[in-house]
């Protein structure tokens, strides 16, 4: 346990010292309250309108911001430490290439985790600070919620990135491969969907359809935030899909715990195969 | 026990090999001097012995165990050639952090920063570290946590002439306190002093192993007298070339001679009889001479071969 910690420590010390932190902290404190105020301004409203509406909006935002965020802090975990030659000396230490990853991961974790909570936990106590008739429980359910599942999602891709830089032998591939796997995930997953569904013109099997959304973690992501608010709200494109799927809540959490535990466990594995 | 034993490794990386049937042992409180040109297998020694790399064949034990082993990785100390440093941390931040790695104690950070001369710099950033300063690092991490075994990769590049006499210093230091090590390097001037036995590498294949004094014995290399002052150096080269010696004239008064086979001392009995020198000098094989001849006896046998 002991060589986790100490790996996890210095990478969030490093995450402190170099302000990313901050940064994203900012980042999303900004952003949150901006939504919150400003995000009914395509109805011709302004100021705060609802807490689903809140929550709908600052999870699409996220779907882009959180994976984006997760693979920059982590794509040179590895390929970074070999080029610059300390992962050689990382690896003479009496610490396992498990010990590493693990503490890599609790360390990068941790800095999106609180950078989460601080970030959108100011933006909560903005809306329950200036906001008149919220209704408390529901702001402070559903942005435990929309935080805790922001978390899960950053936390799959760090995992993801961990497989990038444990098969790239340079740094500038490991960064390019990142920015592929979010394209994919964030804005081209969606697209080939849509387009198997227009062009099968019903011929593919509709009910195999919205189980596909479960392959990628963004979209579990926004199921769980769209979904759980009476009425519905406002499902649009694809994520309508997600109201056929015949599967309870807590199957989706446990889908996006899986889409962190697999990445990270393949990682695991690539790294051990990494010549040193 | 020994303290490394290689026994009939090979190292392959697809079609190359790297090392052929390596056979080599350390013993406790012995410093090895690895010597070889860029690419003889070095560096992929230390790996193996570091566990880093798995042999193709033969085996490597280190403090009898297996070179993967938490236990071995906790006594043995390693410096990477070209060591490198997390650019943002400080040099005692850089150090601590290794030593929660290798579960040293802070008082013994602060005392290797002393010791290797970097206590005045250790709240600055490492990237602002000149070579020397991070070669110095490099050293302090290397003997974190007291090892018992200790693999030097050219441990006085960028080290001053100074800072190289102090870091011998310390290797000797270390070597009485039972500590075994290998440096691995170029030839360097200097260290014939500080270590008990040299192995010489070239394309993978140990060509010579032993101490300094038994390297020169096998090589036969004759040792250089060289006298000065001499009023009498054309008669005495003269006779010397009699005699069967190698002879040739140094400066305006001095005569050089090679004395081959442990012929030292009656030369230089001779030179002080018949003659009144200023000045003698006695020039023993230096083991860049050692290197030199065997590095030649290689290419002769390579040359061999082809023909």
């Amino acid at each position: 346990m002991n060589p986790i910690w100490n790996m996890a420590r210095k990478e969030f010390s490093d995450g402190l010292r170099n302000r990313w932190l901050l940064a994203i902290s900012l980042l999303f404190a900004i952003l949150a309250t901006g939504i919150a105020w400003l995000g009914a301004a395509a109805s011709g409203q302004l100021g705060f309108t609802s807490v689903p509406a809140t929550i709908a909006s600052l999870a699409s935002l996220a779907t882009f911001l959180m994976p984006l965020i997760a693979l920059l802090l982590a794509y040179d975990a590895i390929v970074g430490e070999d080029e610059s030659g300390t992962l050689l000396l990382l690896l003479t230490y009496p610490l396992g290439r498990g010990h590493i990853l693990l503490g890599k991961f609790i360390g990068h974790g941790g800095i999106l985790a609180l950078a989460t909570l601080i970030g959108f936990g100011c933006a909560m106590l903005a809306i329950a600070v200036l906001v008149d008739d919220v209704e408390l429980s529901l702001l402070v359910w559903a942005f435990a919620r929309f935080m805790l599942s922001s978390t899960l999602l950053g936390w799959g891709f760090l995992g993801l990135a961990y497989v990038l830089s444990s098969i790239s032998a340079e740094k500038s591939t490991a960064a390019g491969l990142a920015l592929g796997v979010w394209f994919f995930f964030v804005l081209v997953f969606d697209l080939v969907l849509l387009a198997l569904l227009v062009l099968s013109e019903g011929q593919f099997n509709p009910r195999v359809l919205p189980w596909l959304l479960l392959l990628n973690p963004a979209d579990i992501y926004r199921l769980i935030n769209l979904s759980g608010f009476d009425g519905g709200a406002s499902t649009a494109g694809v994520l309508s899909l997600g109201s056929d799927l015949p599967v309870p809540g807590t199957m989706l959490w446990l889908c996006l715990l899986l889409w962190v535990a697999a990445p990270l466990g393949s990682a695991w594995l690539l790294f051990r195969r990494r010549a040193s | 026990m020994n303290v490394i034993d290689i026994q009939g490794v090979s190292q392959r990386y697809g079609q190359t090999t790297v090392l052929h049937d390596l056979n080599l042992s350390l013993g406790e409180g012995e410093v090895l001097g690895l010597f070889g040109h860029n690419g003889a297998g070095k560096t992929t020694s230390m790996k193996l012995v570091l566990g880093l790399l798995q042999p193709s064949a033969g085996q490597v034990r280190v403090f009898d165990r297996l070179p993967s082993d938490p236990h071995v990785r906790q006594m043995l100390g390693y410096l990477p050639e070209n060591v490198t440093f997390y650019p943002q941390m400080s040099g005692l931040e850089t150090l601590r952090h290794f030593a929660r790695l290798k579960g040293a104690s802070n008082a013994q950070v602060d005392r290797l920063l002393e010791e290797v001369g970097l206590a005045a710099a250790a709240r600055r950033r490492v990237k602002t570290y000149s070579k020397g300063m991070r070669q110095r690092l490099g050293l302090a991490q290397a003997l974190l946590g007291e090892p018992r075994l200790l693999l030097l990769d050219e441990p006085t590049v960028g080290l001053d002439p100074i800072a190289t006499q102090d870091l011998y210093r310390l290797l000797d230091r270390l070597r009485s306190q039972g500590t075994s090590i290998i440096i691995c390097s170029h030839v360097l001037p200097g260290v014939e002093a500080h270590i008990n036995r040299a192995a010489i590498l070239t394309q993978g294949r140990l060509l010579a192993l032993g101490s300094l004094r038994k390297l020169r014995e096998d090589a036969g290399l004759p040792t250089l007298l060289r006298a000065n002052g001499l009023k009498r150096a054309g008669p005495l080269q003269a006779s010397w070339n009699r005699a069967g010696h190698v002879t040739q004239r140094w400066g305006v008064e001095g005569l050089e001679v090679a004395a081959l086979n442990g012929s030292k001392l009656d030369l230089l009995r001779q030179l002080l009889n018949e003659d009144d020198p200023s000045d003698v000098e006695i020039a023993p094989p230096s083991l860049e001479d050692l290197y030199r001849y065997y590095m030649g006896q290689a290419a002769a046998h390579a040359n061999g071969e082809t023909a």
